[in-house]
C-alpha cells in the first residue's frame, strides 16, 4: 500500500461535532485509518499467516517433538514449509518462474488481476457508502441482482456485436442500483437503519435468485439443475490480452470507475456535499444541504457498482448464473473498502492484494499442500487488524490518530 | 495482571520443552526435505490422481468427503501421488482445475454439477489429461453426450436404493406416516425423495396399506434452502414429527444432523441416513433405521486404479444396485417386520431385472 497524501487531510474531518453519533464516529475513525496502520496490519497478519503455515506444516510438527535432540530438522522443516507456501504464494499471484513460455510467467498476476476485478467494482460502490456515512452491508446481495439481471440480458436476449454487452453491463448496474435505492429511500423516509435493512436485502436476494433458478426460463434446456444458459459470446467481456489469459475487459471498466468515483468525490460539488452529509450531517443540514436526497443518491450509486461487480463473473469469467456467483465477494469488498481507506486508488490497489491472496489459492493448495483456510485466515487477519487501529497502534507503538493529524498538519 | 501472564508464559514454555524432549529418530540418513514429501509408500507409481471439491469442501460429511476418502484410499493402496484443492467459491473452480492441470496431474476428479463448466473447458483445453466428474455426464449442451472425449461422468441411480428404504420404512412405520426433506431442489439431491415415494407407494399397492409421505410429492416439497444450517433440519424434523411422521430422511448433508437431533429428543422416530452408513458416520446410530448408500468413494478409487492399471477409460459409470454403487445399509434390529424385509429380496431382483420402476407414479 503506497502513501496517498490527500488522506489525513479531509477538509471537514475537522468538524467532528459533539452531536456525531458514536457509531459514525468508529466507522469514520476506521474509514481514515492511516497507511502506516494499514500497512502494519498486512505486515502484522502476514507474521501470524506465517505462524500458522508453520503449525499447519506436517514436518514441522514431527520434528518438533524431538526438537532438543535434533533442534536442526525443525528449523529447516520450518525453512520449507515457509518457502514453499510463499514460493507457491508467488507463482500463484505474481509471476510463475516454473512456467516455460513468456504467457505461461505472466499468467498469475492477470489471473490476479481477473480476481480484483469485482472487488474494485463492490469496494467502489462500499467506499462511497462509508464515506458519506452509510454502512452499506447489502453489497452481496446488490452483487446478485445485478448478476442476474445482467446475467438474463445476456442469455435471454439476441442482439449485436456490442450493443448486447452495452445493454447486459447496464443490466447489472440497474439491478444493482435498484437493490441500492430501497435501504436508501427507506433510510431517507422512514429513518430505518442501513445495516439491518442491507443484511436483510441480502437474504432476500440470495432466495430470489434460487427461486427463479428454479424456472424454465432460467434453467437451461433438457436440464433441472439450478444453472442458467451460458450467457451469449456477444454479452461477454471481449478477453483484453488474447484467448489464453482470463483477464477481460471488465478490468478496464473498473478502473474507469475508480477513476469516476474519485471525480465524483474529490472533484465535483455532489462529491463535495455527499462528503459533508457523511462528515457531518447536522452541520450539512444547516448549511442546506438534503441529507435524504444524499443518502438515497449514495445507496443507488453504490448498488449500481456493486451491481457491476456481478457483471465480472456472469459476464467475464463464470459466464453463467448460479445463486453462487455472488461468492463472498460482498463481504470481501468491505475489507478491501476498508483497507483502501475508502479511497479509490487504495480500493484499487487493496482488490489487488486480495485478488492476488485468491488467486494464489489454487497454487498454495495444489503445490504446497496447505489447506485453503490459510489464505482466507490471512484476509480474515488483515480484516481483524484494519478494524482495530488501537491494536496495531499498541503492537507496533505508533502514534495515536490525534497526534498524527498534528503532523500532517 | 502481570504475574498472571508471567506465570501462563513460563507454563506454556515448559509444555513445549517438555513435549519436544522426544528422542530424533535414529534411521533417518538423508536430509529432512524428504519429510515434507509426506508419508510416501514405499513403492510408488508414476500417478498423480487430484480431486477439486465445490463449496462444500472435503469435509462437508457428504459427497465432497465421501470421493476425497475414495482418493486417500488409492494413495495409501496404490501408492499413487495425490492433491486437492477445495474451493470456497464458484470462481475457484476453474483455477483450482487450471492449477492441478500445471502441477501435472494425470486424472483430476471433480466433484458435483457446478463444476460441470469448468471440468468441459478445461478437457476441451487439455486433450492430453483425463477427468472424471462425479453426479454429472458433464453435457452442457443436452445433446445425450459427453461434451468432452476425456471426461468420464460418475453417476448414481439412487432411487434404487431409497425405493428399498421407502418400502421398509413404510412396512416399519406405527403411524402410517413417513417424511423426507431436502437441502435444495435439484436433481441429485431429488432422486432420493423421488425413490423414498416410489417404494412407500409400491408398499401401498402391493400391501395394501395406507402410507403417507410428507415433504415430497414427485413434484415439489419441503427444502431447507441450503446444505449448511443444521437448525433448520431440527424445526423441518419437527414440524413432521408433529404431523405424526415417525420416519424422517433428510437429503442434505450435514443439515440431516439437525434432524438427528429432532428425532433423538423426541425418542419415537426414526431416521434414515443418506450417502453413507450413518451408524458408522454419526452419533446417532441408535435412532438410525437405515442408510441409503451412495458408495462414492469406491467408485472414484475404481475409476483411478483401473486407469492406473489399464489406461483410461471415458465410458461412463453408473452406480446401481446391480454393482452395488448403491445400496441400503443393515436395518435397525426388530423394527421392519420380517414379511417386509423378505419381501425386499425380491423386491431388489425386480428393481435389477427392470420388472418394478422405481419411478414416482
Amino acid at each position: 500500500m503506497s502513501e496517498q497524501g490527500q488522506s489525513t487531510t479531509e477538509p471537514d474531518a475537522e468538524v467532528a461535532a459533539p452531536q456525531e453519533s458514536r457509531s459514525r464516529q468508529v466507522l469514520r475513525e476506521i474509514a481514515e485509518s492511516s497507511s502506516m496502520v494499514v500497512f502494519m496490519a498486512i505486515v502484522a497478519s502476514m507474521i501470524i499467516g506465517g505462524l500458522l503455515i508453520i503449525f499447519a506444516d506436517e514436518a514441522v510438527r514431527e520434528s518438533a517433538g524431538y526438537f532438543f535432540s535434533r533442534p536442526g530438522d525443525t528449523f529447516s522443516a520450518i525453512g520449507d514449509a515457509l518457502g514453499s507456501a510463499y514460493s507457491a504464494m508467488f507463482n500463484g499471484a505474481v509471476l510463475n518462474l516454473q512456467a516455460e513460455s513468456f504467457a505461461g510467467m505472466i499468467k498469475p498476476f492477470t489471473q490476479t488481476l481477473t480476481m480484483a476485478t469485482p472487488l474494485i467494482f463492490a469496494g467502489l460502490g462500499l467506499g462511497l457508502g462509508f464515506r458519506a456515512g452509510l454502512f452499506n452491508i447489502g453489497a452481496q446481495g446488490q452483487i446478485l441482482i445485478g448478476a442476474t439481471v445482467g446475467g438474463y440480458i445476456g442469455f435471454a436476449w439476441d442482439l449485436p456485436w456490442g450493443l448486447h454487452l452495452l445493454l447486459a453491463v447496464l443490466g447489472c448496474a440497474l439491478g444493482g442500483a435498484l437493490w441500492g435505492f430501497i435501504p436508501g429511500v427507506l433510510k431517507a423516509k422512514r429513518g430505518a437503519h442501513e445495516v439491518i435493512v442491507t443484511i436483510m436485502l441480502n437474504y432476500i436476494a440470495l432466495y430470489l435468485v434460487a427461486w427463479l433458478l428454479s424456472l424454465e426460463a432460467f434453467q437451461r434446456e433438457g436440464s433441472d439443475n439450478p444453472i442458467s444458459p451460458i450467457v451469449a459470446e456477444t454479452a461477454q467481456y471481449p478477453k483484453i490480452l488474447g484467448v489464453q489469459f482470463n483477464l477481460h475487459l471488465g478490468f478496464v471498466l473498473a478502473l474507469a470507475c475508480a477513476w469516476g468515483v474519485w471525480w465524483l468525490m474529490e472533484r465535483s460539488t455532489l462529491g463535495f456535499r455527499l462528503r459533508a452529509v457523511g462528515a457531518n450531517p447536522s452541520a450539512a443540514r444547516t448549511a442546506g444541504m438534503s441529507i435524504g436526497a444524499a443518502t438515497i443518491l449514495t445507496m443507488v450509486i453504490a448498488g449500481a457498482l456493486a451491481g457491476l461487480a456481478g457483471s465480472a463473473p456472469v459476464l467475464g469469467t463464470q459466464k453463467f448464473l448460479t445463486d453462487a456467483v455472488a461468492g463472498s465477494l460482498g463481504f470481501d469488498a468491505i475489507t478491501v473498502a476498508l483497507l483502501g481507506r475508502s479511497r479509490p486508488l487504495g480500493i484499487v490497489l487493496a482488490a489487488i492484494l486480495f485478488g492476488g491472496l485468491q488467486a494464489s489459492g489454487p497454487s498454495l493448495q495444489v503445490n504446497a499442500g496447505l489447506p485453503v483456510d490459510i489464505v482466507v485466515v490471512i484476509q480474515a487477519l488483515i480484516v481483524l487488524f484494519i478494524a482495530a487501529p488501537p491494536l496495531v497502534r499498541a503492537i507496533f507503538r505508533l502514534p495515536s490518530p490525534a497526534h498524527e493529524k498534528e503532523v500532517a498538519a | 495482571m502481570k504475574n498472571i501472564i508471567r506465570v501462563g508464559a513460563v507454563a506454556a514454555v515448559s509444555a513445549l520443552a517438555l513435549a519436544a524432549c522426544a528422542s530424533a529418530p535414529e534411521d533417518e540418513g538423508t536430509s529432512s526435505a524428504d519429510a515434507t514429501t509426506g508419508a510416501a509408500p514405499a513403492e510408488t507409481v508414476d500417478f498423480k490422481a487430484c480431486m477439486v471439491s465445490d463449496s462444500g469442501g472435503f469435509d462437508d460429511k457428504s459427497f465432497n468427503q465421501s470421493g476425497y476418502e475414495g482418493l486417500t484410499r488409492a494413495e495409501s493402496e496404490l501408492g499413487i501421488e495425490i492433491a486437492s484443492a477445495e474451493s470456497t467459491t464458484d470462481a475457484d473452480f476453474a483455477p483450482n482445475i487450471e492449477a492441478q492441470v500445471a502441477a501435472g496431474c494425470d486424472l483430476i476428479i471433480t466433484v458435483g454439477f457446478l463444476l460441470s463448466q469448468a471440468t468441459v473447458d478445461a478437457a476441451l483445453a487439455n486433450p492430453d489429461v483425463s477427468f472424471a466428474i462425479i453426479d454429472d455426464l458433464a453435457d452442457n449442451d443436452y445433446d445425450g453426450t459427453t461434451d468432452a472425449e476425456n471426461i468420464k461422468p460418475i453417476t448414481f441411480d439412487t432411487d434404487e436404493a431409497s425405493f428399498l428404504a421407502g418400502y421398509a420404512a413404510a412396512g416399519a412405520s406405527a403411524s402410517g406416516t413417513l417424511s423426507t426433506f431436502g437441502g435444495m431442489n435439484i436433481p441429485s439431491v431429488t432422486i432420493f425423495m423421488d425413490g423414498f415415494l416410489a417404494g412407500a407407494n409400491y408398499y401401498n399397492e402391493t400391501m395394501g396399506g395406507d402410507v403417507k409421505v410428507l415433504g415430497w410429492d414427485g413434484t415439489d416439497g419441503q427444502f431447507t434452502g441450503d446444505f449448511s444450517d443444521q437448525s433448520k433440519g431440527q424445526n423441518v424434523t419437527d414440524e413432521f414429527l408433529s404431523q405424526g411422521a415417525d420416519v424422517v430422511m433428510p437429503v442434505a448433508g450435514p443439515v440431516g444432523l439437525g434432524a438427528a437431533a429432532a428425532v433423538q429428543s423426541a425418542g419415537n422416530a426414526w431416521l434414515i441416513g443418506v450417502d453413507s452408513d450413518w451408524t458408522v458416520t454419526t452419533d446417532y446410530a441408535d435412532i438410525v433405521l437405515t442408510s441409503v448408500l451412495k458408495n462414492i468413494g469406491n467408485s472414484v478409487f475404481d475409476t483411478i486404479a483401473a486407469t492406473v492399471e489399464s489406461g483410461f477409460s471415458a465410458e461412463p459409470y453408473l452406480g446401481t444396485l446391480e454393482n452395488e454403487g448403491v445400496g441400503v445399509a443393515d436395518f435397525a434390529e426388530g423394527v421392519v417386520p420380517e414379511d417386509v424385509l423378505a419381501e425386499l429380496d425380491t423386491i431388489k431382483a425386480g428393481i435389477i431385472d427392470g420388472s418394478i420402476s422405481v419411478d414416482v407414479s
